[in-house]
C-alpha cells in the first residue's frame, strides 16, 4: 500500500479553540504522527485566507488526504469537502477533527487535559482517513413537487412562493378552510391592516394558482422514502358534503338545528353542525361536523339534504386516503393558547368576562360576533374599564412554559389602542413584566398607544382575579409606585401564552423530525439553519417553531419556499455515499440486519442467501453494521476496521501523554 | 439566607405577583418583592430591621401563585430565624397599630403547623 501524506490544518478560530488549546504543542506532537506530510495552523481556516492555504498545500506538498482541526463537521464538512473537490481530491479524503465542540468549549478552564485530548482526537481522524474510500456521490431523480402541511399564513406564503417559481405544490390543511389563526384577527400590529383586507387576497390566490393544490380538511397519514422521492398519504376527512355540487349558498346552515360553540368566533358564538368558519372561507365550502350532527349521531333530522338546492349532501360520506409522491415538505403547523383554565387565581372558564386575548380579536374584529362593537360576553354591555394581563403562562416555570410567547406586548398594545378608537370614554390598563417591541415600528406603535390613546401600563403581575357584584376585581402591583394596587375592571383580557398546535408531536413522529422540550418543531441550527429540521427535505415555518409574529412568519415561510425552490432547482438529488454495503462472500443471510434497519433499506435475497441495501433509501445510521454477527455488513468509510483503529489511537498511552 | 431558606434568590424576576396577592401589604413598610429585592441588593440590614417578615402570616399564596417557584414564606421564616438567633425580639404586637384580626389563633395555628410539617 502506498504511503499516505496526510495535511493537517489546526484552527485557532479566533479565541474558542486557541484560548483553551496550546496549539503549538498539538502540531508539534501532530508533524511526529505517521503518514503526516504537513503541519499548519490559521487564526480561521474556513474564511477565504485559510481556505487559500489549504488548497495551496494541497498542491504544493503533494497530499492525498487532509484533515481540518476545527469545529463541527455539521458547520465546515461541506466548506472543506467543496474545497479540496476544487483541487481535485476526493471530497471523502477530507476529514474534520471536532476540537471545538468537543474539546475546547467544554474543557475551557483545563488546558493541558484540553490539548492532550485535541491531539487524540485529530490522531484518531487522522487513523480514519487513511483508510477512507475514493467514492462518488449517488444520484437520485427528484419529485419537484411540494407538499405543505398547515393553511396559516406561513403555509399560504411558502405554497404561493414556491408556486410563483413554478413548482406544484400541494396545501394540506385540517380545517374546512385556510386562513389559520391570523384569519380571526381584527387588525395587525403596527400598521393595523385588517387580515381581510391583506390576507384574503392571498387565500384567494392560492385557490385560483395552477400550480397549486389545495386540500382542506385533510391530515397527513403517513410519509415514507427520502428528500427528493418521499411518498405521503394523506386523509382526507368526511365531510358529508360533495364539494363538486356545493355552491357555498349556505341554505343548509340557516336551518340547521344543531348549535355548537365556533372555533372561529374563540367560543363566543355559535355555529352550526353544517357550517363553514366564515363567509370569506377558502374554499367557500360547507362540512358536516359528524360529532355534532342529529342526522349523523341519532339517524332522525335530514333537515339539510332537504333544503339543498345543489343536491350535495352526502350522508354515506367517507374518509378517503390519498397517495401522492413529493419531493420536499414544509411543516406550517402554527400554534394554539395554553390552556387557561390551569391559572386558577384568574378565574378563567369561572368568570364570563375574563376572555382570552384570541377572543377579544374577535370582540373586536368587523367580522366578529358583535361586529366589532365592543361588548362584554356576560351582558353584552360596553365595558369602561379594561384590564389586560400580559405573560399568562408565558415566562412562567411553573406552568412549564419559560419561554417568551413573543407576540402578546404589541397585539396587547394594539388591543388597547383598538379598544380606546371603539370606546373612546374607556380606560385600557395593562399589567406587564416589561415591554419588548423590538420589531420595525413596535416601539413607536407602544409609544403611540400611551401618549395618544392614554393606555396605561403598570409593572407587574396580577396575583388574584374575582367577580364582585357587575366588577371584576383585579388584585395587581406597580412597581413605580410600590404600591399594591385593586382595579374594579368590567372587562380582563389575558394576554395567554402560545403552545404548539394539537397533535405536533405524532406529525413529527411521523415525519421523523424532532421538537423541542416544550414541544415546537426542532431547527437544524438555531441561527444558521433555522427553517432546517435534521430530516434533509423537511423544513419549518411560523409559530410551529417557535412563537413569532406574523412579520417573521412570513419571512421564514419565504425562506423555507427558497430552500425548496433551490432544491428543486436541480436535475437531481445528490445523496452521501457513506452507506451501508454488503460483503458477499461473507453473508450468511441471518437477516438481523433487516430488522434492526429503520427505513426499510435491506432486503434478504432468499435465492442467493445474502442481505441486499438499497441505496436510495439507505440513510448511513449504521444501524446493520452494528448489529452484524459476521462483518458482512460494513458502512463505507465508517468501516470496523477503521473504528476500532480510531479507538486505539484514541486511547493508547493516555496516561503518558 | 439563601442556604437557611434553600431558595435561589437570583431567580426573582421581581413580577410583583407576591405582593399583588399578598393580604397583608398594607401594613408593611417593605413590600414583599421588596424584601427579595433588598436581598439581591445586599441591603439585608434594610430587610432585618423591617417589620414585614414579622406580619407574613405564612398564609403560602405567593408560594402558590409564584411562577418562579420561589417560597418567598421560607424566606421570611429564614429572616425570623436569623433575627431569633441574634437575640432580636419580635415586635409587640400589643404595642403595635397593627390590630390582630379576630381569627388569629386559628390562622396562626395553621401557619404554625404548615412552617413545621413543610
Amino acid at each position: 500500500m502506498k504511503k499516505s501524506r496526510v495535511g493537517v490544518f489546526v484552527c485557532h478560530c479566533g479565541h474558542n479553540i486557541a484560548r483553551a488549546i496550546d496549539i503549538k504543542s498539538v502540531m508539534e506532537k501532530i508533524r511526529k504522527y505517521p503518514g503526516v506530510a504537513h503541519v499548519e495552523d490559521y487564526i480561521y481556516l474556513c474564511a477565504d485566507p485559510g481556505q487559500k492555504i489549504v488548497a495551496d498545500k494541497i498542491k504544493d506538498k503533494n497530499l492525498d488526504a487532509i484533515v481540518i482541526a476545527n469545529c463541527s463537521p455539521n458547520l465546515h464538512e461541506k466548506t472543506f469537502r467543496d474545497l479540496v473537490e476544487s483541487v481535485n481530491m476526493n471530497r471523502f479524503k477530507c476529514e474534520i477533527a471536532n476540537i471545538r465542540e468537543q474539546c475546547s468549549w467544554p474543557h475551557d478552564q483545563e488546558r493541558e487535559k484540553a490539548t492532550l485530548k485535541s491531539v487524540k482526537i485529530i490522531e484518531s481522524v487522522i487513523e480514519k482517513v487513511k483508510q477512507n474510500q475514493e467514492l462518488e456521490p449517488i444520484r437520485v431523480p427528484l419529485t419537484k413537487k411540494a407538499l405543505v402541511i398547515g393553511g396559516g399564513i406561513a403555509g399560504i406564503q411558502a405554497a404561493l412562493d414556491i408556486a410563483n417559481g413554478g413548482f406544484k405544490v400541494i396545501l394540506l390543511e385540517r380545517r374546512a378552510t385556510i386562513g389559520g389563526k391570523m384569519a380571526q384577527l381584527s387588525e395587525t400590529f403596527p400598521t393595523l391592516d385588517c387580515p381581510q383586507c391583506i390576507m384574503t387576497p392571498k387565500m384567494v390566490a392560492v385557490a385560483k394558482h395552477e400550480n397549486i393544490t389545495l386540500m382542506t380538511y385533510s391530515a397527513l397519514e403517513s410519509l415514507e422514502g427520502y428528500v427528493g422521492n418521499f411518498t405521503v398519504k394523506i386523509r382526507e376527512k368526511a365531510k358529508y358534503v360533495d364539494w363538486d355540487k356545493c355552491v357555498g349558498c349556505g341554505d343548509c346552515t340557516e336551518k340547521c338545528p344543531a348549535k355548537v360553540d365556533s372555533e372561529f368566533d374563540a367560543k363566543l358564538s355559535k355555529r352550526k353542525a353544517i357550517y363553514r368558519d366564515f363567509p370569506q372561507a377558502v374554499p367557500n365550502k360547507f362540512v358536516i361536523d359528524a360529532e355534532h350532527c342529529i342526522k349523523l349521531t341519532k339517524g332522525k333530522c335530514g333537515v339539510c339534504e332537504k333544503i339543498c338546492p345543489a343536491k350535495a349532501i352526502k350522508y354515506d360520506d367517507k374518509d378517503e386516503i390519498i397517495e401522492e409522491k413529493i419531493g420536499a415538505v414544509i411543516v406550517a403547523t402554527g400554534f394554539d393558547l395554553f390552556g387557561l383554565e390551569k391559572v386558577g387565581e384568574y378565574g378563567y372558564g369561572k368568570y364570563k368576562d375574563v376572555i382570552d386575548g384570541l377572543q377579544f380579536e374577535r370582540i373586536l374584529a368587523a367580522s366578529g360576533p358583535t361586529g366589532g362593537k365592543v361588548e362584554r360576553p356576560s351582558d353584552g354591555k360596553t365595558p369602561k374599564d379594561v384590564v389586560f394581563i400580559q405573560c399568562v403562562g408565558s415566562r412562567d416555570p411553573e406552568f412549564g412554559m419559560p419561554y417568551c410567547s413573543s407576540i402578546c406586548c404589541m397585539y396587547t398594545a394594539k388591543q388597547a389602542m383598538l379598544f380606546k378608537h371603539a370606546v373612546p370614554e374607556g380606560q385600557p390598563y395593562i399589567f406587564c413584566m416589561d415591554i419588548r417591541s423590538t420589531g420595525k415600528g413596535y416601539e413607536e406603535f407602544v409609544q403611540r398607544a400611551v401618549e395618544e390613546d392614554g393606555v396605561v401600563y403598570l409593572r407587574g403581575r396580577v396575583s388574584k382575579i374575582y367577580q364582585d357584584d357587575d366588577k371584576i376585581m383585579v388584585w395587581g402591583a406597580d412597581m413605580a409606585s410600590g404600591k399594591k394596587v385593586e382595579i374594579p375592571a368590567d372587562l380582563v383580557v389575558l394576554s395567554t401564552a402560545i403552545v404548539p398546535a394539537e397533535g405536533i408531536k405524532d406529525l413529527a413522529s411521523k415525519l421523523r423530525i424532532t421538537t423541542d422540550e416544550y414541544g415546537f418543531l426542532k431547527e437544524a441550527h438555531l441561527k444558521l439553519q433555522p427553517v432546517e429540521t435534521l430530516t434533509s427535505g423537511i423544513f419549518i415555518a411560523g409559530t410551529a417553531q417557535s412563537p413569532k409574529d406574523i412579520t417573521d412568519t412570513v419571512a421564514q415561510a419565504s425562506a423555507a419556499a427558497s430552500k425548496i425552490m433551490a432544491l428543486f432547482s436541480s436535475k437531481e438529488y445528490i445523496r452521501s455515499p457513506t452507506i451501508a454495503r454488503v460483503d458477499e462472500d461473507v453473508c450468511k443471510g441471518c437477516g438481523i440486519c433487516v430488522n434492526a434497519c429503520t427505513y426499510s433499506a435491506i432486503e434478504l435475497d432468499t435465492i442467493k442467501k445474502i442481505s441486499k441495501v438499497n441505496e436510495a433509501l439507505c440513510e448511513g445510521c449504521g444501524a446493520c453494521a452494528a448489529v452484524c454477527p459476521s462483518g458482512a455488513m460494513q458502512q463505507k468509510n465508517y468501516t470496523k476496521k477503521q473504528l476500532l483503529d480510531m479507538i486505539s489511537v484514541a486511547t493508547e498511552d493516555y496516561d503518558k501523554g | 439566607m439563601e442556604e437557611l431558606s434553600g431558595q435561589n434568590l437570583n431567580a426573582c424576576n421581581q413580577c410583583l405577583k407576591c405582593t399583588a396577592g399578598c393580604s397583608f401589604v398594607d401594613n408593611m413598610d417593605l413590600l414583599p418583592n421588596q424584601v427579595i429585592r433588598c436581598i439581591q441588593l445586599g441591603q439585608e440590614d434594610e430587610v432585618m430591621k423591617s417589620k414585614t417578615p414579622w406580619l407574613c402570616a405564612s398564609c403560602f399564596t405567593c408560594v402558590t401563585r409564584c411562577p418562579k417557584g420561589v417560597d418567598l414564606s421560607r424566606i421570611m421564616e429564614a429572616i425570623r430565624t436569623l433575627l431569633l438567633r441574634q437575640g432580636k425580639e419580635h415586635i409587640n404586637l400589643s404595642g403595635s397599630e397593627f390590630k390582630l384580626p379576630a381569627d388569629a389563633p386559628q390562622q396562626l395555628f395553621v401557619s404554625g403547623s404548615r412552617k413545621l410539617s413543610g
